[in-house]
């Protein structure tokens, strides 16, 4: 399971690059893994406002659909358009080409209610010891 | 605690992951489920389908028995054939799907489903006359299926059997890796395949010549995941999904097991009712014209009306689209029909198309 440093986390399996005032949003090695091979993403459209915790999207795979959660607050300034035609990008660069949303973040502060690596991957074995 | 296969250690070594299912714990996927799914359209998959239950009737009245036990003619079956059938109960509804093979004239092979096969046995033991006794041989059987287009020139090179000269529905008895086995020319994917049974003792030596043998034409373990994509391309039921003890074999679109000519057996008054007043609900295939699974439960719409519901789904990984089957209301059964299906909210449009959404080429 890859968990890159430079990352914070969600417990459900979010993750978001922050870059000043903005944030990618994707879902976690971790969850793409347990979710198997992902056929469908749905995202917000750009100019939708979201809270943190907020479900955003929805990704299924054939086995399972799951909720998308906002990490943290914003409004949606991009969406990734190429997974409506690739969604396989988010197993196969579930960090790189599979992210889904880019935020520009409200309120930088909230971002330290995040994981980061250790408390991610602490909770993962927590969750599924 | 769910069951476990004899195989298990061998899934977990193989790097499966594994899932419950039908109080079974199996492996869900090895590598990935649309590679495996693949795999078994063009060369060949093996898997484990030790879960499921076999019972085996005995005496000489097991015929005339298994014949008013089940949908099918069990009276066409000459020895080494099989047929699909339905158990249904009497008020024609589905208690489980099945394959019956009929070993010698007082032996007969009746292989079910995982999750079905203590109610099977229940059942059949209480209708059971004094000429016939059912016997569970579902603990002391393995069984593992080897599928697709590859799978004859594969299991050729295993057995003594005259493999090539099988035809599909029949079954032989022979050595497999070294192993006595019964050899049949079925399965669940839409491919030619055989199913393989072997006793617990002998399972883990033919799994793994078997795996190896597939190996060397680029086979690969499959699980349960890329199954349910094969068995819904090809358009076969799921008992506990497409039907259950709320529907006849006639709305699952299985009248052609259902042979309503033969003598009497159980189901078989209302199910004959049922064809006289018309089939109130079919089983028919949808494909979506967008993106997004239509899953179980889900309602089907016709315009403004709510007209049935999905009963399994799928993105179907040879076909790119999204398929389901789904029960729906007398006269809209007719491929081309336009229908929606309601996914959590949004109705995507969809229409009826032809039965099996993938055909193999021969």
């Amino acid at each position: 399971m890859k968990t890159p440093e430079d990352l914070r986390y969600t417990k459900d399996h979010e993750w978001v690059r922050l870059d000043g005032a903005q944030g990618t949003v994707g879902i976690t090695d971790f969850a793409q893994d347990a979710l198997g091979d992902v056929v469908f993403v749905e995202l917000p459209a750009v100019g939708a406002t979201l809270t943190q915790g907020q479900t955003f999207g929805v990704v299924e795979s054939n086995k399972t659909v799951s909720d998308l959660f906002a990490p943290i607050a914003g409004k949606v300034v991009a969406v990734n358009e190429e997974l409506r035609a690739r969604p396989e990008l988010v197993n196969q660069e579930p960090y790189g080409a599979g992210w889904m949303i880019k935020i520009a973040i409200e309120n930088p502060a909230q971002s330290t209610s995040l994981l980061d690596v250790a408390a991610y991957k602490a909770h993962v074995e927590t969750e599924h010891a | 605690m769910p069951q476990r296969t004899a195989l298990y250690d061998e899934h977990r070594a193989l790097g499966a992951r594994m899932v419950e299912f039908g109080g079974w714990e199996m492996p869900v996927s090895y590598v990935g489920a649309t590679e495996e799914h693949r795999a078994v359209r063009e060369r060949c998959g093996v898997f484990d389908v030790s879960h499921m239950g076999e019972l085996e009737l005995r005496g000489p009245g097991a015929i005339a028995f298994c014949d008013r036990l089940t949908v099918n003619a069990v009276t066409r079956l000459g020895d080494g054939d099989g047929q699909y059938s339905v158990l249904c109960d009497d008020a024609g509804h589905v208690i489980d799907d099945l394959i019956v093979y009929r070993l010698a004239a007082d032996r007969l092979l009746l292989v079910v489903n995982a999750a079905n096969t203590a109610i099977d046995f229940e059942w059949i033991r209480r209708a059971c006359p004094g000429d016939a006794t059912v016997v569970d041989r579902s603990a002391e059987t393995g069984l593992v299926a080897l599928q697709g287009p590859m799978a004859e020139q594969v299991l050729r090179k295993l057995t003594t059997i005259d493999v090539p000269g099988m035809r599909p529905f029949t079954i032989r008895a022979g050595r497999v890796a070294g192993e006595d086995a019964f050899v049949a020319r079925t399965g669940y994917t839409g491919e030619d395949g055989f199913e393989l049974f072997v006793a617990t003792a002998g399972l883990v030596a033919l799994w793994r010549s078997v795996v190896k043998g597939a190996a060397e034409v680029g086979g690969v373990p499959c699980g349960l995941a890329a199954r349910d994509t094969l068995r819904l391309e090809a358009a076969l039921a799921l008992c506990g999904a497409d039907m259950d003890r709320t529907t006849t074999p006639l709305e699952a679109s299985l009248a052609w097991v259902v042979k309503l000519d033969k003598g009497d057996f159980i189901g078989g008054a209302a199910l004959r009712t049922q064809r006289e007043r018309g089939i109130p609900r079919r089983l028919v295939g949808i494909e979506l014209s967008e993106a997004g699974v239509p899953r179980h439960g889900y309602d089907v719409w016709s315009g403004e009306r709510r007209v049935g519901q999905v009963t399994s789904g799928t993105k179907s990984p040879t076909l790119g689209t999204c398929i389901g089957l789904a029960y729906v209301e007398r006269g809209l059964e007719a491929p081309g029909t336009a229908l929606a299906v309601d996914i959590r909210g949004r109705r995507v449009p969809a229409r009826v198309v032809e039965r099996p959404f993938y055909r193999r080429r021969r």
